[in-house]
Order: C-alpha cells, then structure tokens, then sequence
C-alpha cells in the first residue's frame, strides 16, 4: 500500500505543486485503499475510477502545460451522496432516489471541481441524513474503521469512515443536527460545521432547510480549514446564502490561544457524559489553558430544550421537503389507480422507517390544532438558545465541551429506540438551532481505544478563532489519527498496530 | 400525548404515505413517545418569546431579472418516471376522489 495514503490535503497539494508526484499517481494510491478495505468498512456508494482518474490525468496534463489550476489541484475527496453530481446517481441512500441521475451540479461540487479536488466516489449516509449512525441506509451499513463492529456515527458516517480509513484525505458532509460533528468524533478526524449560510445548498438534497449545512472532513485542522475555503462564498443561486465576504480562515489558524478566552459549558460537562469521554475533555481543557487560553466556566441554561426543540423543527421542515418525492418529476413510481394512491405507493415503498418517522412527526407537528404547542414553541426555544450563545459569548471567545455523550456504538445497538438515538445529538444541536459554526476535535482515545471528540463552538462567523483553538490544541496533543485496536482495520502499509 | 391509531392513519393521510397495520402500531407507540419528550419546549418559553424561523434571517433576497442558462425542457423531463410530449404524465387526478 503506498505511503501517499497518509498524507495530508495540505502536504499532497506540496508535492503535487513540486511535481514529486503526479495527480494520478495520488488518485490510483487511493483508490487501491478503497479497493483493499472498503469491503469490510463500506463507506462509498459508488467508486468513481474512471472519472477520478481522468479528472487527475487532466490536473497532470494541465499542470505540465502551465495552465492555472485550483488551489487543492488533484487531492483526492469523498462525497457524501447527498450532494446533486450530474450524470452520476445521487441516492441520498434511499430507495425513492435509487435511479436519480441529476440533470445538474451542486455549487459545492461545482466549487469542488474549480478547486481540482478529484472526487473519488460518492458516501454512504443515513437515509436523508436522517439518523446518527449511518445504519438508516437503504443500500447498506458502515462500519468503523476503529473496530468494526462500530458505527461510524452518522448520518455523514461514510464521509467520515473514509477519511479515517485513508481512503482520501478529505471529505464532505452535511450538518442538520450534528451529522459531521459526531462521525468525527466516533471516527477521530476533524469535521466542521461552519455558519448557516456560508456555504452553498444549492444542490443539496433538503432535509431541514433552516438547518441543513455542508462541511468538511479531514484528518488534520488545517486541512479542514483549507477545504472550506474552496467550498465557502456567497451563491446566488441560494437566496439563504451570507452576502458578506467569507472570512479568511487560515490567516491566524497558527497563532496559538494566547490572549483567547475559552469558555466551558457548564451544562454539557455537568451529566449523561462516559468517563471516558469526560476525562479525555477534561485534561484537553487544561491543556488549552497551560498553552495560554484563559477558561471561563459558562452557563447556555436552555441548551437541555434543543433536542425536543430540533425533533419538532427538523421534522417539520422535512415534511415539508420530502413532499416533492411524489413519484412525478423524478425517482421511484409505483403505480395506483388514482394520483394520490401512486403518491402513497411510491412513499411507502420509497423511504425507510426513519425517514417515514420524520414525515409522521412533522406532519403531525404541523396540522390543524398543534401548531402553536409544537412547531411555533420550537421556535421559541430557539430564540432562547440564541439568545444563551448571546450572553455566553459575552464572556469568551469561542465555547467548548464534548461532541457526544459516548464514543461510537455497537451496529445494532440503538436501532430499535428512536429517542434513544436523538439524544446522541444532545450537545451539537445548540449550535445548528443558533446558525452558529461548530468543530470536532479527536482529543485522545477512551479505555476501549476508541476516539474522542472535543467541540470547539464558535459565534456566527467565528470560524477563524475555531479554527485557531483547534489547531493549537491538535499541536499540542499531537493525536495519531490511525485506527488502531483489536478490531480496527489495518493501517495503511502494514497491519493492523 | 398518546395518539390513536386513527390520529396515526389521520397524519399519514396527510403525508401521503401508505402504512400497513403494522407500521400504524409502530408509529403510534414511537410518536407518543417522541412527542411527550417533545413536549418540553411548551413550559421552556413563555408567548413573550418571539420565535425564530432563521437564524440568520435574510429579507428580500432578489436577482436581477436577466435571461440566463437554464436546464432545457428535455434535461428538465429526463428523470421523470413517465412522460408524453415533453410533459410530465401522471394518473387522473379529475374524476378521483378529491
């Protein structure tokens, strides 16, 4: 297995630039991984070799011409199969979409293409990005590359898994409620949540429109911060989308935390927490302040309402969303006498049990009678959320806390309790229902070896000081992103440690 | 909030999902359950709250209103389960019950 697998977006761009290597020598490396492992991990839907190979003989070929090129020219990415490619099948890993080939990119992919990232395959997801687990697929499970019999997380769990495997450096995702910070914590790589707003959803599959948010994955801060710089900027094609400049996330990223104010949320340190995943928070956070951070303790009173609060908006939002799967413009039909019965056919045998939940919960949420007690109460919460990050950033740069409650679970584990596995999503909701950037830090391992994650939140447009506290605390802990442990998968160029 | 598995059949009407008997029963445990925990939000914030709906509201977001590329009409049908002359084909909807 070549050694290429290891390395970095940031250090394969360099030897790319440098002509050490060529684009397709870095995609054939990864594709071999993917080839070698992805049997037992299955994170990618589909494989593109032909198209991955021919977009990084292009960047070659240009790059030999002197022609310009994109600033991630011929790194390799992961998709996430929620994202429009055109001409190529986008399943959101559901059966409604099994077929769908849109007639269309999204912006992100567009962005990703004028960026020379060469895709090498679209990921396994929960239905929708329904779920926190991934096993809400319609096609398959996904598994960890820390051990095997572990979900990745969810619902971005095929994003993450690759990128954890070192099937590619880089991988995108989407966040409604915590679906690239909590596969990134359970597979120990970074994945960021950036503001609402700053990145195009134009082109991506709506699930909760209020919400929804496409980001990064990768294995180093750096790298994560690179990868939303190609993909960030205002689209008009998004009337949601920030009309401001983006911020420039890599001017200070190496600055250190000196002189930043670090506040830790007393609530999501104070219960439900593994003490795994609590001593690992714990020493990170004495580590920031021996690097110089100043730690405040803060208080977010209303963060423990945003669960009940997401599981009426998200679902509600999606009811709405998941209405134009009506078996009329695109994807599956199955036949009835009249219009609606081919609706009713075609969505109860096109969508999962998760995903029919969702529309059943929102639906409900949303008819005669119930609205002001759930949907418009939601809402409220949400202003009081906000309003809590308000007062909270009053004092403090930037917040932290655990990404989850526990490391990854066991396949099977949580399946059968829908409520159970909402609550997953107990700490990383707060900063979906407030607009607000959010990442995940691989922190250490617990006692069964398996990865934990620390959240650095930050207020709407403060990636750069997330950014910042990230990779001062990545340097100094120098975590060692390689799955290891008694049923990890094997590392790359030998087996398993 | 218990529901009935008439509430349950009531909402998926609305939705337009066919469920089997099965999936009624399901759905009726997991949404009272579900909706109970729900519940919360309502002793969380008195009517003085306002609500938010964006948390990075955008008002009035317009675009010139200039010709520009679009999908063609073939590109726009080419997904579509059944069409007829460049148009999308559906069963009767007239005559159905409404």
């Amino acid at each position: 297995m070549s050694e290429l697998v290891t390395r970095t977006a940031a250090e394969l761009r360099d030897l790319l630039a440098a002509g050490e290597v060529s684009a397709r020598e870095v995609a054939q490396a990864h594709l071999d991984r993917i080839r070698a492992t992805d049997g037992r991990v299955k994170a990618f839907l589909k494989v593109l070799d032909e198209q991955a190979l021919a977009h990084a003989g292009d960047v070659d070929r240009r790059r030999a011409a002197g022609e310009p090129l994109g600033p991630l020219a011929g790194v390799p990415l992961a998709l996430k199969d929620i994202l429009a490619t055109k001409g190529i099948e986008t399943t959101c890993a559901s059966r409604i979409l099994e077929t769908y080939r849109p007639p269309y990119d999204a912006t992100v992919v567009k962005r990703l293409r004028q960026a020379d990232v060469v895709v090498l395959g679209k990921t396994n997801m929960d239905e929708f990005a329904m779920g926190s687990s991934t096993e809400n697929s319609a096609f398959s499970k996904t598994y960890n590359p820390w051990d095997l019999a572990r979900v990745p997380g969810g619902s971005s769990g095929g994003s993450s898994a690759a990128v954890a495997a070192f099937d590619a450096p880089l991988g995108i995702g989407t966040d409604t409620g915590g679906s690239i910070r909590q596969p990134a914590a359970f597979c120990g790589i970074v994945g960021v949540k950036p503001t609402y707003g700053l990145v195009s959803r134009f082109g991506l599959i709506a699930f909760a429109s209020s919400l929804d948010q496409v980001g990064p994955f990768a294995r180093s801060v750096t790298d994560a911060a690179l990868l939303l710089d190609a993909i960030a900027g205002h689209d008009p094609a998004d009337s949601t989308s920030i009309p401001e400049a983006k911020p420039d996330f890599l001017a200070g990223i190496d600055k250190g935390v000196q002189g930043l104010r670090v506040g830790v949320v007393r609530e999501f340190m104070a219960e439900g927490m593994e003490p795994g995943v609590r001593a690992r928070v714990d020493e990170a956070v004495a580590r920031l302040e021996k690097l110089g951070a100043t730690v405040v303790d803060v208080s977010l009173p209303h963060a423990s309402y945003g669960v009940a609060a997401y599981y009426l908006i998200a679902p509600s939002e999606a009811s709405s969303n998941l209405s134009r799967y009506d078996g009329v413009r695109y994807g599956l039909r199955v036949p009835g006498e009249t219009a609606e019965e081919m609706m009713a056919n075609t969505r109860a045998a096109g969508f999962g049990p998760e995903v029919k939940r969702r529309i059943m919960i929102g639906t409900y949420a949303l008819s005669a009678g119930y609205y002001d007690a759930y949907y418009a109460q939601a809402q409220r919460v949400r202003t009081l959320i906000i309003r809590d990050f308000a007062e909270a950033y009053a004092q403090c740069d930037v917040l932290v806390g655990p990404t989850t409650p526990s490391t990854a679970f066991t396949v099977g584990e949580k399946v059968d309790d829908p409520l159970a596995m909402y609550l997953n999503d107990v700490y990383t909701i707060p900063s979906n229902l407030a607009g607000a950037p959010a990442l995940s830090l691989p922190i250490g391992l617990d006692e069964h070896h398996l990865p934990v994650g620390l959240q650095v939140m930050a207020p709407v447009l403060g990636e750069p000081a997330m950014f910042r506290v990230a990779r001062a605390l990545e340097a100094d802990l120098a975590f060692d992103p390689t799955p290891r442990g008694a049923n990890a998968l094997e590392t790359p160029g030998g087996a398993a440690a | 909030m218990a529901l009935s598995t008439d509430d349950v059949r009531h909402v998926a009407r609305l939705a337009r999902l066919a469920l089997s008997d099965e999936e009624v029963e399901a759905l009726r445990s997991q949404l009272s359950d579900i909706l109970a925990y729900a519940e919360q939000v309502g002793e969380a914030a008195g009517g003085d709250v306002p609500p938010t709906s964006h948390a990075y509201p955008l008002a009035n977001v317009f675009r010139a209103d200039e010709p520009h590329e679009s999908l063609s009409p073939e590109e726009a049908i080419s997904t579509a389960p059944e069409a007829e002359d460049g148009r999308f084909r559906v069963p009767k909807i007239v005559g159905g019950e409404a």
